[in-house]
């Protein structure tokens, strides 16, 4: 490719993506549904500003599909995947199951062999992790209990490819001369020519290579790394391990998102976690949008042209199918209706890796290359409808049979506020509601989980579901009369939007607010709110209690010393907060952390402490009195 | 008026009650009170629920004002227990006592007590051995200590009984006595 040529591909992408999405996002409707519509518009059948040379994009860009499952894994550890084992075995394993088994026996039906019927189904069983995962998170429902579940779904089927991908080639049926458009990729892999079993035994060498190289190799290399004070270089090195595991992945045939989620999953523990997640995320940011964009362009609307039923009643078809087994499943796994009706709605499409394998499928003879292109096409359709079909879910169906935003209460009962309005009821919140509740005062509850929304309305409390940053939801719970609002969401940004929303327009509420970090901390503070509390301050205040009472100190003395600390800690960050918003240095924040910290570690060491005892202290009555009878 | 309010005694009402919120007769006393010029009302279990009290504002607070109050219900024949703890912390040796303590040189302290029982209680008799004064002899004891004038207590007895209309011509007593001190 010539640089002229980059060039204005660059600008075509760049502007395509700089103007679409804001509009998409304006308009509600997310930023997937933007790229996708960019890349329809600049797209061969629009204004055709990009070509052919969509396909290359795709494949360049679907590395971005790598890096998030990269990031994904970063925030992992081992120990919660293995807790996920259940609906990740139980949600994926019957899902993938039952919808392969369902789309098979309608292939069988409509005339494909039970081998071809069988690659199709398994297939199409896949669903959309990028487009999935980035809705999740644009609409922060990662953290419920239906975007759990999705999640381990998609787990299992990313880890599903492996052997659909080993076994793929057994399945051929035609004859090499049948088949249209080989690229004979397949030579490029190591495993090829090889019996099954050997390539079991490369696929396994090259995964446990990953976790030792991971587990003994990675950390001392980014130590050394780090030591260089070069940026740019530790970026790079991210980047260097990504692509070469991506590149090993390929060479032994398997699925590089797997293999980087792996990665990602054995680094979630070392110390270089923040880092590398804050310098692999921009460019994820960049390639997936660039592949949502490629999904849009590559839509092949002549072939749509040409036969509109079939294809229509193919996305219709694969969507419900996919519906359908999705929310029976969901009902199996007592899911409520809401975090169901998400759960189906989100997982109801095909996937990025259905482009990968329908042409793995022909150049191993499985399918024929019309066969494939028809349903390349179905699949990408589903995919530019996922964001529309959640978005009807939100607007239309959610609305109407899902937990609804206000408990239906006796008419006589309308005018029941109360005083205090708590945001969230995780593991913060529910602690806070119920000494609430033991102190016999009451408070409105507000949360995004249904499970939990209907877990407080079976209690009989007053709760309503919703993102408690949006003003008509605080309003409905009674912001203008109750005179305490209390933040216990965990995600920082969420709990500045929700303080903003509540200064703005309720400006009498006094606001209490859980804080997630020290940046956090600082920026509550520059809102002017008082009441700001590190999470962990007070059980970590604890246990250091505990601990230094174990080696001997009097109970009583490490109350008060921990009480100074509390106090000398909370001014402290204070002065911090007010020296930062006066510089507007926002130095790198982990600098200006440790910076701070540093302070205070040394100001503890000092004797801060120990004069205010005075009291209790005779030493100066006992100079005093020795003095006189001298 | 100008001189009067120039000669005006600023008093710090030092007020420890561990269950005002079970309080009739104190929280009756004290409702006005924060509307008194001059007088600074200081609720030592308010401010120090945990008992972490603040040595440099206390005794900044003491500073400024020429008249210490200490106002509590007593309880076993003595202040509840945070104004020990106040007593203990706050008058530090050569601060408030001691060759070089002077800080409480020649302020007034007074007690303000309420009592459940009856004034018989604190008679010399076949059932109580000692009077009210007795009782408080530490207390007094530590105001001489720091050099403080010591005036005797103004208490208010049979708190468990007492009648709305008594309460509020104790009342209207109590804002007189204090109105006298400020004005002494």
């Amino acid at each position: 490719m010539q640089a002229g040529d980059f060039f204005s591909q660059a600008l075509v992408y760049l502007a395509a993506a700089v103007i679409s999405v804001p509009i998409a996002k304006r308009l509600g409707l997310g930023s997937v549904l933007g790229y996708l519509l960019a890349g329809m518009i600049i797209g061969p059948f629009g204004l055709h500003l990009i070509g052919e040379e969509g396909q290359d994009v795709m494949h360049f860009a679907e590395f971005g599909v790598v890096m998030m499952l990269f990031l994904i894994g970063l925030e992992l550890k081992p120990a919660l995947l293995w807790k996920m084992r259940i609906p990740i075995l139980g949600l994926g394993g019957l899902q993938l199951s039952l919808t392969a088994l369902a789309i098979m026996i309608l292939g069988i039906i409509f005339g494909f062999s039970w081998q071809m019927a069988l690659v199709i189904g398994l297939t199409l069983a896949l669903s959309s992790t990028a487009i999935i995962i980035q809705s999740l998170n644009e609409k922060k429902l990662a953290g419920t209990v239906g975007g759990k579940n999705v999640f381990s779904v998609l787990l299992f089927q990313d880890i599903a490819i492996i052997p659909i991908l080993a076994f793929m080639p057994l399945l051929a049926t035609l004859d090499a001369g049948a088949v249209s458009g080989t690229h004979g990729e397949e030579q490029l892999t190591w495993t090829s020519g090889l019996s099954v079993w050997a390539q079991t035994l490369v696929v396994l060498g090259a995964i446990t290579s990953i976790i030792v190289a991971g587990k003994f190799l990675i950390g001392p290399i980014f130590r050394i790394l780090a030591k260089t004070r070069l940026r740019e270089i530790f970026t790079a090195a991210a980047l260097l391990l990504i692509i070469s595991i991506a590149v090993l992945m390929m060479k032994v045939g398997l699925s590089p998102a797997l293999g980087t989620f792996l990665a990602g999953v054995i680094l979630a523990q070392s110390e270089f976690r923040h880092e590398l997640e804050t310098d692999i995320e921009p460019f994820k940011g960049l390639l997936l949008g660039l592949f949502f964009i490629a999904i849009g362009a590559s839509i092949d609307f002549q072939l749509i042209g040409d036969k509109p039923l079939l294809i229509t009643e193919l996305v219709v078809g694969l969507i419900l199918i996919k519906f359908l087994v999705l929310f029976t499943i969901g009902k199996v796994f007592k899911m409520c209706l809401d975090n169901n009706f998400f759960f189906a709605f989100s997982l109801a499409q095909g996937g990025e890796f259905a482009f990968v394998l329908f042409s793995f499928a022909v150049n191993n003879h499985v399918l024929e290359g019309g066969v494939a292109n028809t349903l390349i096409a179905v699949v990408a359709l589903t995919m530019a409808l996922t964001p529309l079909i959640m978005l009807v879910n939100e607007k239309l169906i959610q609305p109407r049979f899902g937990t609804k935003e206000r408990k239906e209460r006796p008419a006589d009962h309308i005018d029941e506020e109360n005083p205090i309005i708590i945001a969230g009821f995780g593991r913060m919140g529910s602690i806070i509601g119920r000494f609430i509740q033991a102190c016999g005062l009451s408070a409105t509850y507000l949360d995004i989980d249904p499970d939990n929304v209907e877990f407080l309305r079976r209690l009989g409390l007053n709760v309503y579901y919703g993102d408690a940053s949006r003003f008509d939801l605080l309003k409905a719970a009674g912001a203008q009369h109750a005179r305490i609002l209390i933040i216990t969401v965990d995600e920082g940004d969420k709990i500045l939007e929700i303080a903003k929303t509540a200064q703005k327009h309720f400006p009498h509420l006094e606001i209490i607010s859980r804080a997630s970090g020290w940046r956090n901390v600082y920026d509550l503070y520059e809102l002017d709110i008082e009441h700001v509390y590190k999470e962990t301050f007070g059980s970590a205040m604890i246990m250091a209690s505990d601990a230094v009472s174990k080696m001997g100190l009097r109970k009583y003395q490490i109350n008060r010393l921990s009480k100074m600390f509390s106090l000398h800690d909370a001014k402290a960050v204070k002065e911090f907060a007010k020296t930062r918003r006066e510089n507007k240095s926002y130095i790198r924040d982990i600098k200006q952390h440790f910076e701070d910290l540093e302070r205070l570690m040394l100001e503890d060491q000092a004797d801060a402490y120990e004069e205010k005892d005075l009291g209790w202290d005779i030493s100066t009555r006992v100079d005093e009195y020795t003095k006189k009878s001298d | 008026m100008i001189v009067e309010d120039f000669i005006k005694k600023k008093v710090l009402i030092l007020f420890a009650h561990p269950a005002f919120e079970k309080s009739r007769v104190n929280k009756a006393l004290i409702s006005d009170m924060k509307m008194i010029d001059g007088l600074y009302f200081h609720d030592l279990y308010e401010c120090y629920p945990d008992f972490h009290i603040d040595i440099e504002t206390e005794q900044r607070l003491l500073t400024e004002h020429d008249v210490i109050v200490f106002m509590y219900p007593l309880y076993w024949y003595s202040a509840p227990a945070i104004i020990k703890e106040w007593q203990d912390l706050v008058l530090t040796h050569g601060w408030a006592f001691g060759h070089e303590g002077n800080a409480l040189k020649g302020k007034t302290t007074v007690n303000i007590i309420t009592t459940g029982g009856p004034k018989e209680a604190f008679f010399h008799d076949d059932e109580n051995h000692f009077t009210m004064q007795e009782f408080l002899s530490p207390i007094e004891q530590t105001a001489r200590v720091c050099k403080m004038n010591y005036v005797q207590p103004f208490t208010i007895h049979s708190t468990f009984g007492i009648t709305d209309e008594i309460l509020s011509a104790e009342k209207s007593r109590l804002y007189q006595f204090l109105n006298e001190i400020m004005n002494s």
